[in-house]
């Protein structure tokens, strides 16, 4: 499985997720360009956090349409791996390849603090090494993460099982108290209908080793490697496709 | 050369919490009697196009693809000639 960082104007996590995978993981990783778009055949592209084109226009808005998104798109399309984090999630957003819309947080501050995740669905390749409602203690950092998308997406996306992960207090409940940003449904993370593409607010790629304060982050990066072994090299799209029809 | 303007606006129904906060600032300032604030904003542009109409379309076309959300925003073009 190898892994490629995108690197934007203006991206500020990229070397939290390089060294997460290769210096905690010891996986191969490679930083991808904004201005190229060549993938460099890798598995899985890691949109990162940061503010993107200084997050002008809408946060992520710019960076949408990078030469290297061209790629991804077309990547994600045929069953390719993305994960964006943070700004990528609000790339993803912008992008279209994921459904709804960032809104500067509800609180109009800049939301730095440690929060509490339930992983809402263990049937994506993203989340598979998770236990079902296992909490994840991660940290989020940014001003525009308040999710927001009409009734009627909301709807599909919860009655589709595509919610991967939500803001709860202690006790694994998504109340107003444990919302830091007004998200509609306390929605911190979610996939499309064929479960490549996930975008979350929190920082996994920053809570990877004990020193900085948690390593629940690793349980998702490890739910990828672990659909390369037990796929055995079969594409993305396929695994996916399995995966679903055993759900149903 | 064609001058346009491009409005671009919050749509209804989606919170606005930078004018929630302008609204509660002129509240304390003693303008209470202000009801409640929508914040926007305004792009001017310079554009190449044959006539006022090709113009609008071209705006109508930048301001849908990027200078607009459409999942949270709406705008208005207006062409000066």
């Amino acid at each position: 499985m190898r892994f490629g960082v995108v690197t934007f104007p203006g991206s500020n996590c990229d070397y939290d997720a390089y060294a997460a995978l290769r210096h905690v993981l010891c996986t191969p990783v490679e930083f991808l360009w904004h201005a190229d778009p060549d993938l460099k055949d890798v598995d899985c592209v890691i949109l990162p956090g940061g503010f993107s084109f200084g997050d002008y226009l809408r946060a992520g808005a710019i960076a949408r349409f990078s030469p290297v998104m061209g790629s991804v798109i077309k990547f994600a399309e045929t069953g390719g791996l993305v994960w964006g984090i943070c700004n990528g999630f609000q790339i993803l957003l912008e992008a279209g390849l994921l459904p709804g819309a960032m809104l500067r947080n509800s609180t109009m501050r800049f939301a730095c603090q440690w929060v509490r995740l339930s992983v809402e669905s263990t049937r994506t390749p993203f989340t598979r090494s998770c236990s079902p409602g296992q909490i994840l203690r991660i940290p989020i950092a940014h001003a525009e993460g308040d999710y927001y998308a009409d009734d009627d997406v909301i709807d599909e996306l919860e009655n589709g099982g595509q919610v991967v992960f939500r803001y709860v207090n202690s006790r694994g409940e998504a109340d107003e108290s444990s919302n830091p940003n007004g998200s509609r449904h306390n929605i911190a993370g979610i996939m499309n209908r064929e479960g490549n593409v996930l975008g979350m607010m929190p920082h996994p790629e920053r809570a990877v080793e004990t020193i900085l304060g948690s390593a629940d982050g690793l349980v998702l990066f490890r739910s990828l490697l672990g659909t390369t072994a037990s796929g055995m090299g079969t594409p993305a799209k396929t695994r996916v496709a399995t995966q679903r029809g055993a759900q149903v | 050369m064609l001058k346009g303007t491009v409005k671009v606006r919050l749509k209804d129904g989606v919170l606005d919490p930078q004018g929630q906060t302008i609204r509660r600032a002129l509240a304390q300032m003693g303008y209470d009697w202000v009801r409640n604030v929508r914040t926007g904003r305004t792009f001017e542009v310079e554009i190449e196009a044959e006539d006022a109409l090709s113009a609008r379309g071209r705006l109508e076309e930048i301001s849908s693809k990027l200078l607009a959300n459409p999942v949270i925003e709406s705008f208005q073009v207006e062409v000066r000639s």
